[in-house]
């Protein structure tokens, strides 16, 4: 992804060093990071990028939660809030919440029927048994989170 | 042999595939599956790139309940939740304020005993079973063996293969009969939890990765993720438009099951986007005429 970041990961590390923050907020290049962990594979100083633009994601939700790409945003808050209400992703769950965020009501939706055919669609899913622990889960993360003055993450 | 099972989310839905084929491989190679009973998300990108205490919390629910299950070692098919819980592990055994604050979140004792394997490693380890036992191996079929990121990086977590130069898928598909090719792409990301919402860079790095292994002469590509299946397969259709010619993606399980002679129906290959059925009808002609 870094042909369509501004800021590559060298670019982050050396931004981070000099405490330019203000400047790395601002710019959506550490929410179009994919993880993929080449960086930190491969730093010949042994740091760990990948990490660092983990960090500096949850940094952001709290400092420049409006910088944030909306669709990506929108995909992450999907995702947790599925989680938290069944203990697990529901893939008709997640699309669903993430097109009511959206509003990209048609996208992919010419995909259902041979989804159908393929048997890969199911119907929103019950939740698992131990689904208060996992609720558990995210509402002492949120107490830690509070507690550390961060915004919380609210699926 | 008997192994813990976390299925993981996608195999109950678009990787479903996955979840047959391993069940069908497992069985025909003698390895037991015990599922984690009342498994739950490991919490894959979302989790990890807004909350590190969630991530690491919400896989780790998993181990825990794993060893209360009395299981000393966890197989995770999907290479993003093997990523996952490996980190768990790793950062419970390296940081000591997160050992100490995790059965107070989960609710549930945690020691961190339990192993986290991934698929690729499973069938390595199998080789000379899947070789013993191949009644119609793959007849050469040259297979682009695809890593993606999460099976060998970050090394520390993974702990599996060389990073940059691994050889285990390579082995399980000779092991199978097939002949993998040398090619450039097999390391580099197919856009990950971007398929919905940044589509455009998923088809545009799906697409050098499929490019490269055309032009390496390849009949399929063999993944071992269900991330990497869907933003391969689902996406190509996408390219299909424009003329691209198809490119079969395969789970390494399915290659493995089919020189096992499995069905190619109980593997679940029919439910590819990108059909299978002509390189399995050449491969069917060719070992005719092999015999």
């Amino acid at each position: 992804m870094a042909g369509e970041t501004r800021f590559r990961p060298h670019d982050v590390m050396r931004m981070v060093q000099r405490d330019q923050r203000a400047r790395l907020l601002a710019d959506d290049s550490i929410w179009l990071c994919l993880t993929c962990e080449t960086c930190t594979a491969r730093c010949p100083n042994g740091l760990d990028p990948a990490r660092v633009v983990d960090a500096l994601r949850e940094l952001s939700m709290t400092e420049a939660p409006g910088r944030i790409p909306k669709a990506i945003a929108a995909f992450h808050r999907s995702f947790l809030e599925e989680v938290k209400r069944t203990g697990r992703m529901g893939e008709f769950g997640l699309v669903l919440r993430y097109k009511l965020r959206t509003g990209q009501f048609m996208k992919d939706v010419g995909a259902v029927p041979s989804m159908v055919r393929r048997g890969k669609l199911k119907p929103l899913a019950p939740s698992i048994k131990g689904v208060k622990g996992v609720r558990r889960i995210f509402e002492k993360c949120a107490e830690a989170r509070r507690a550390n003055g961060q915004e919380e993450v609210r699926p | 042999m008997k192994i813990g099972y976390y299925p993981g989310c996608s195999l109950h839905g678009t990787a479903r595939e996955l979840d047959e084929s391993l069940r069908a491989v497992s069985a025909a190679l003698g390895v037991h599956l015990q599922e984690v009973e009342d498994w739950s998300c490991c919490g894959a990108t979302s989790g990890h790139a807004t909350d590190h205490l969630l991530s690491v919390a919400l896989a780790a629910r998993n181990l825990a309940l794993a060893e209360a299950q009395g299981m000393d070692q966890v197989l995770a098919p999907c290479a993003a939740c093997f990523s996952r819980l490996a980190s768990a592990r790793h950062e419970a055994r390296n940081d000591a304020e997160i050992r100490e604050k995790l059965p107070e979140l989960l609710g549930l004792p945690f020691t961190n005993t339990v192993a986290v394997r991934n698929l690729v490693d499973l069938l390595r380890g199998l080789a000379p079973e899947i070789k013993a036992k191949a009644t119609k191996p793959l007849q050469g079929m040259k297979v682009a063996c695809y890593y993606g990121c999460l099976l060998v990086r970050p090394p520390e977590v993974a702990d599996f293969d060389d990073p940059e130069q691994p050889t285990s898928m390579e082995e399980v598909v000779k092991a199978a009969g097939g002949t993998p090719v040398t090619w450039n792409h097999r390391m580099d990301c197919c856009g990950g939890a971007f398929s919905l919402s940044r589509t455009g860079s998923v088809i545009r790095l799906g697409r050098a990765i499929l490019d490269d292994a055309r032009t390496a002469g390849a009949d399929a590509i063999a993944v071992a993720c269900p991330m990497c299946h869907s933003n391969l397969d689902f996406r190509q259709s996408a390219m299909a438009l424009r003329g691209e010619a198809p490119m079969p993606i395969f789970f390494l399980t399915e290659l493995v099951g089919l020189a096992l002679g499995l069905e190619p129906k109980a593997l679940g290959i029919r439910r590819h986007f990108v059909s299978a059925a002509p390189l399995l009808e050449r491969q069917c002609a060719a070992g005719k005429g092999v015999s």
